[in-house]
């Protein structure tokens, strides 16, 4: 936890005076509370008991005074803590988008999108939220207490002893009641997160039930654990519900407690009345003091686990850095890979890649077969360095990959993912994306490579069109062709794309085969494909099966040379010819 | 499909986000609230009622300890405590009744809290499983989501905290009031004038904190839904290098967020403080005018009444102060809730069909009714001259249907077809020619405007609406698998399924295999709509659930995501397995798997422009030849 500590301070930098001065309003506020019961005693006993007027007017404007200041510190105090805690917050989330930012592939691969969201909303927000606890009240409630308590020492040191008895049984009160509450809210949320999972599985699959009928299953389903979350809130909550008449119970007896004998005490003249009314303040502000903390207590353990998921985000070593001295420019687009071996994880004996040497010439065209887990995808992928291989070398326009400045590579080699990918904005905003300062013209005819321009011309703003998120407005297809425009616009000296035309026609997409020869000869186009027809024009195809090259050749050769490609190719034929 | 994320903010749910009608959904709530249990509740009333009672009376106490007990005993050279002590034990028996009370309605008001809680969401969930489709066309998931989580939760938090708490104070208040005046009247006054100025200032803080707290959400909404997209791309972001422009955008978007948070949580920090301090100006104003008047001898104040006024008046701060503090809660509460009842209050699908399907024999040459399970079923119809039953054969026909999902547009015109017992009828056209709409109109998911669907001879509007979807087996584009076992997932389509139908099932679907292959087999846990499957398995599994319901008539929505060609063989033979001796609806996105259909609609912008099967249509040269030759696509 100390290393959590530590890690996570890094992101308060320049919060770290507001962070300072919080704690500092809020002693002086405290002070200024401890000393108004003091003030009041005085004016209570010397002012009104004594009848005289001056004192009350002069202890009434040295009290007006401190209620002013301690109002100014307070509202310092809250101000200074909102900024801190709300910084750091904004610095924790950049720090947390930034390490993303940065990440490989290899260390995406590693969380889930869900879990990094999570990661950086509401874990954020629970550290932030125990952060502003932690800087005001955790400080305020232990001063307080401290404060307070001496105070009633210093008034009637005998008496102060009553909160020797008190003290200890509202701890121990408090610590049984969370103790035992807390599991059960830990469970409480569990059952929260199967509830909205029932409703978020209804609410996508509405038409399933529906026509399977299964509307009362799903209410009986919902009810099931609607019921447990009744039982286990009810539960939770009733041993909260111990709380509120345990504080009362304590703060009563203190009371009648501090009644009985300071009452004996004045008549004795060792106390006097208003001496007594402020021991009645001191006493609330004790006993509220720890009902507080022990409440501090329980967020701050809330926000622990939240505080461990940030950290390990921020602490994930980025495997995969510019070299030292890195090369700027891309001579032009030949491949090579040599004697190259890859590992997704470092301790894993499971070679994705074996033995892989190849050997493509600048503006080449290269089809991938392959079946499902053959690691078509993963071999494109070391080109532009989204992986490091984990034997042997990739080199692009004749010089290792690594050697390059990332940026650069990634410039020169455009990828077409197998998970396409639009951003909300534009039509025009996103194909931006392959170059912020395309013109105009470069993006129409980018879009006519890709065969992306006639659907553009029948939306109703064209380029202005809106782009749902996650591209949600759009077909299969033209989302590929989006795509695929995107890709283009880089002006790649490679031009990789991952099952990029699955969802494209056979017409469309040897239409933008054939553009891809006639309009970007000298680019390196590596294609993978399921469709032995997208490929089969292909200067050199390769067939992968579980991490190897098992065939190498022109479609005219394999087909004479290769029974597995033999095979699909027969297979593939036998619906699609005409 | 808009993302599930269960925290969006949507727009406009905050900024001005009171509620509409609140006179109405206070007392609908308070229905439910007194509909539980009448004597529940009254008792949690009188409890609150004792508990405020023993805190003013504590306040009370101080002045009668002052001036009885403690002054008249001074200077007296043995002085007695009896009296004393009696007063003491008479308070704590007051304090213990006022202790017990607040643990009696702290405890009744969990369990009425929780009941009442319980029962709004289950009627929220059963009523939301009657709403129709188009209900969840036309609302995103998040925003129904939201009813579920944030305006429960709010909900959850007023009627246990702020429910009880506005009412405790009100009594306070009251009986304080009445005892300040009792005390002292002059001193009343300058407390009420004190009151009106923490009003004024706590509601000009608590409108401000509320605008921040507004914008604050706001732009939080913002940035999570930006890290959403950004996290979701995150590798395109890599491929494309744009790492750089999205931390810029975060940055600013981080930025703002910041500022909005400060604002709000610096009035929200500051309310306390602001609150206690007007409390004190109060004590000191109250002391010097007391004091004041005790010496002038006006209003014939007593030490120990000023004593006790200057206590009361701080018991009168309190509850003013959680008042003001609650009202916020209590408006943001409200507006959830109607929300809710929204929700509660939207129509629900009309079901007034009558004709029910059963199981029948044949005896006779006739249809006898059995609650047996045959293989036989009939629509059974009561009729003025007796019950008919009608044999389900599966014959289905359109006739000059028009329909569209809104009014003003409409996208299906005048379209009839026909299907014949056990033929295979496939839809082909671009997206949105209304391949999918046809499909969703024979199961009744949305009603027609003109025109008939009979369904063996009957008009589906006449068949109640579960006998029919009976009927209908769906295996639709998008998978939807439920969390629960693979088995579990597949019983789906027959909830008294034995595990051999089960296994029958999956192996007719092709999809027996794979399941065997898994970790777990048939026990495999699958959540997350089967996210640890592939697309193809999830397909199969849609397959396997379909086949074990073994409906007479199927729909098949085929699936556009790309699968690797092996897995696509294996999926269209579960599928062509599934379809043999039923009617059978394809929506095809390929041309290859509909080449042996018995009828092929060509559809173009909700109409049918082309019918035949694949030899007809491609001598006919027309849409359907272009289609197969490429020269249109599909997508």
């Amino acid at each position: 936890m100390n290393r959590v500590i530590e890690r996570l301070s890094g992101s308060i930098r320049e919060y770290r005076r507001d962070s300072i001065l919080t704690p500092g309003f809020v002693t002086l506020e405290v002070i200024m509370e401890i000393l108004i019961p003091l003030v009041l005693a005085g004016l209570i006993d010397d002012g009104i008991t004594a009848g005289n007027m001056n004192i009350i007017v002069k202890l009434g404007l040295v009290l007006l005074l401190f209620a002013v200041m301690s109002l100014v510190f307070g509202v310092l105090a809250g101000k200074y803590a909102a900024a801190a805690s709300a910084g750091f917050a904004k610095n924790l989330r950049h720090d947390l988008f930034h390490t993303i930012q940065n990440f490989s592939f290899a260390n995406i691969d590693k969380y889930s999108t869900a879990s990094l969201i999570t990661r950086m909303t509401t874990d954020v927000t629970n550290v932030q939220n125990a952060y502003q606890m932690i800087i005001r009240i955790a400080i305020r409630c232990p001063l307080m207490l401290v404060f307070a308590f001496l105070m009633v020492v210093g008034i009637h040191a005998e008496l102060s002893l009553i909160f020797l008895v008190l003290l200890p049984l509202l701890g121990i009160g408090m610590y049984l009641i969370i103790t035992r509450a807390q599991p059960l809210f830990e469970l409480v949320f569990k059952t929260y997160d199967s509830l909205n999972k029932v409703v978020r599985e209804n609410l996508r699959g509405i038409r399933v039930v529906k026509s399977y009928v299964r509307e009362d299953y799903e209410i009986k389903k919902f009810r099931n654990v609607s019921a447990s979350i009744y039982g286990y809130f009810s539960h939770a909550e009733k041993i909260l519900a111990f709380t509120s008449p345990l504080m009362q119970a304590v703060v009563y007896a203190s009371i009648l407690l501090i009644s009985w004998f300071g009452a004996q005490f004045i008549v004795l003249g060792s106390l006097t009345t208003g001496e007594l009314v402020s021991l009645i303040s001191y006493s609330m502000q004790i006993l509220m003091s720890l009902m507080m903390l022990a409440m501090v207590f329980v967020m701050i353990t809330m926000a622990q686990a939240s505080s461990r998921r940030i950290v390990e985000v921020l602490d994930e070593e980025v495997d995969l850095t510019n070299p030292a001295d890195p090369i700027f420019t891309v001579a032009n687009g030949d491949v090579e890979f040599r004697d190259v071996g890859f590992r997704y994880t470092k301790d894993t004996d499971r070679e994705v890649l074996k033995d892989i040497s190849l050997k493509i010439h600048a503006g080449e065209t290269v089809g991938i077969l392959g079946g499902t887990g053959s690691a078509k995808s993963t071999l494109v992928q070391l080109i532009p360095r989204l992986y490091d291989t984990t034997k042997g070398t990739v080199l692009v326009g004749g010089v290792d990959v690594r050697e390059y400045d990332l940026n650069t590579l990634r410039d020169a080699v455009a990828m077409v993912l197998q998970k396409n990918v639009l951003f909300s904005g534009t039509v025009r905003d996103n194909l931006r994306w392959g170059n912020p300062d395309a013109t105009e013209e470069e993006i129409v005819r980018a879009c006519r490579m890709a065969k992306a321009d006639e659907f553009i011309g029948t939306l109703p703003d064209r380029y202005d069109t809106r782009v749902e998120q996650g591209g949600s407005n759009f077909s299969g297809g033209q989302k590929q062709r989006l795509c695929i425009a995107r890709a283009l616009l880089r002006k790649p000296k490679i031009l990789i794309l991952d099952d990029s035309t699955s969802a494209v026609d056979t017409r469309t997409d040897a239409q933008i085969r054939q553009a891809f020869k006639t309009e970007i000869p000298e680019t390196t186009k590596l294609i993978i494909a399921q469709r032995i027809a997208s490929v089969q024009d292909a200067d050199m195809i390769l067939v992968m099966d579980a991490g190897r090259i098992c065939a190498l050749g022109t479609h005219e050769e394999l087909l004479q040379n290769n029974a597995i490609y033999r095979e699909m190719y027969r297979s593939q034929m036998k619906g699609d010819d005409v | 499909m808009p993302p599930m994320g269960g925290r969006h903010v949507r727009p406009g749910q905050f900024a001005g986000g009171g509620p509409q009608d609140a006179g109405r959904t206070v007392k609908r709530l308070f229905s439910y609230l007194t509909g539980m249990d009448r004597v529940r509740f009254a008792v949690v009333l009188v409890c609150i009622v004792l508990s405020a009672l023993a805190g003013v009376v504590s306040s009370l106490f101080m002045e009668v300890l002052i001036d009885e007990y403690i002054t008249p005993l001074l200077g007296m050279e043995y002085p007695v405590f009896t009296g004393l002590l009696t007063a003491i034990f008479f308070m704590a028996v007051i304090y213990a009744a006022g202790v017990a009370a607040t643990f009696v309605y702290t405890r009744l008001m969990v369990v009425i809290a929780q009941g009442m809680l319980k029962k709004i969401r289950d009627r929220m969930f059963s009523h939301m499983q009657k709403l129709p489709v188009s209900y969840f066309d036309t609302h995103t998931f998040g925003d129904v989501m939201s009813r579920y989580t944030n305006d429960t939760d709010t909900l959850r938090q007023m009627i246990s905290q702020s429910i009880p708490q506005v009412f405790s104070s009100v009594v306070t208040i009251v009986v304080v009031f009445a005892a300040m005046v009792y005390t002292s009247g002059h001193l009343t006054i300058l407390v009420l004038f004190m009151v009106g100025v923490l009003f004024f200032v706590t509601k000009y803080i608590g409108t401000k904190s509320a605008t921040y707290f507004i914008r604050q959400q706001e732009s939080l909404g913002v940035v999570n839904g930006y890290i959403e997209e950004i996290m979701g791309g995150q590798k395109v972001v890599k491929v494309f290098c744009h790492e750089g422009t999205a931390k810029a955008e975060f940055d600013a978007m981080n930025t703002e967020l910041c500022g909005h948070a400060t604002s709000a949580n610096t009035f929200a920090n500051i309310f306390m403080p602001v609150v206690a301090n007007i409390g004190n100006i109060q004590y000191v104003l109250v002391a010097i005018l007391g004091g004041a008047l005790a010496l002038l001898g006006v209003g014939g104040l007593t030490l120990g009444a000023i004593a006790a006024f200057l206590l009361l008046s701080r018991s009168f701060m309190m509850p003013v102060s959680q008042v003001s503090q609650q009202i916020s809660a209590v408006v943001m509460a409200l507006a959830g809730a109607e929300r809710i009842f929204q929700l509660m209050d939207e129509p629900v699908e009309d079901d007034a069909g009558t004709v029910r399907l059963v199981n029948v024999r044949r005896e006779e040459g006739g249809l006898v009714e059995t609650l047996d399970e045959t293989t036989l079923w009939a629509w059974k119809e009561e009729t003025e001259s007796g019950t008919v039953y009608t044999e389900l054969k599966g014959d289905v026909r359109f006739s000059q249907v028009s329909f569209g999902y809104t009014p003003e547009k409409e996208v299906l015109h005048d379209v009839s077809l026909y299907a014949k017992p056990g033929q295979k009828v496939a839809f082909v056209g671009a997206t949105g020619a209304g391949k999918t709409t046809i499909t969703n109109l024979i199961n009744r998911f949305y009603d027609i405007y003109a025109g008939k669907i009979l369904y063996d001879g009957i008009d589906v509007t006449r068949i109640k609406k579960s006998d029919l979807r009976w009927s209908l087996g769906m295996v639709l584009q998008d998978t939807n698998l439920f969390t629960g076992t693979v088995m579990e997932n597949i019983r789906y389509g027959k909830l008294n399924a034995t595990d051999e139908d089960v296994y029958a099932a999956a192996k007719l679907a092709n999809a027996d295999e794979f399941i065997r292959m898994l970790p777990d087999g048939y026990a495999t846990m699958l959540e997350g709509d089967g996210g640890s499957l592939s697309q193809g398995q999830r397909q199969l599994l849609s397959i396997a659930r379909a086949a074990v319901a073994n409906p007479p008539v199927m729909i098949l929505d085929e699936a556009t995501s790309s699968i690797d060609t092996r897995t696509e063989a294996i999926v269209q033979a579960g599928m062509d397995s599934l379809m043999r001796g039923r009617t059978v609806f394809v929506i095809a996105h390929r041309l290859s798997t509909i080449h042996n259909a018995d009828v092929i609609l060509v559809l173009e912008n909700g109409r049918v422009i082309e019918r035949g099967n694949h030899e007809t249509l491609i001598a006919q040269k027309g849409k359907y030849y272009q289609l197969y030759t490429g020269a249109f696509e599909l997508e």
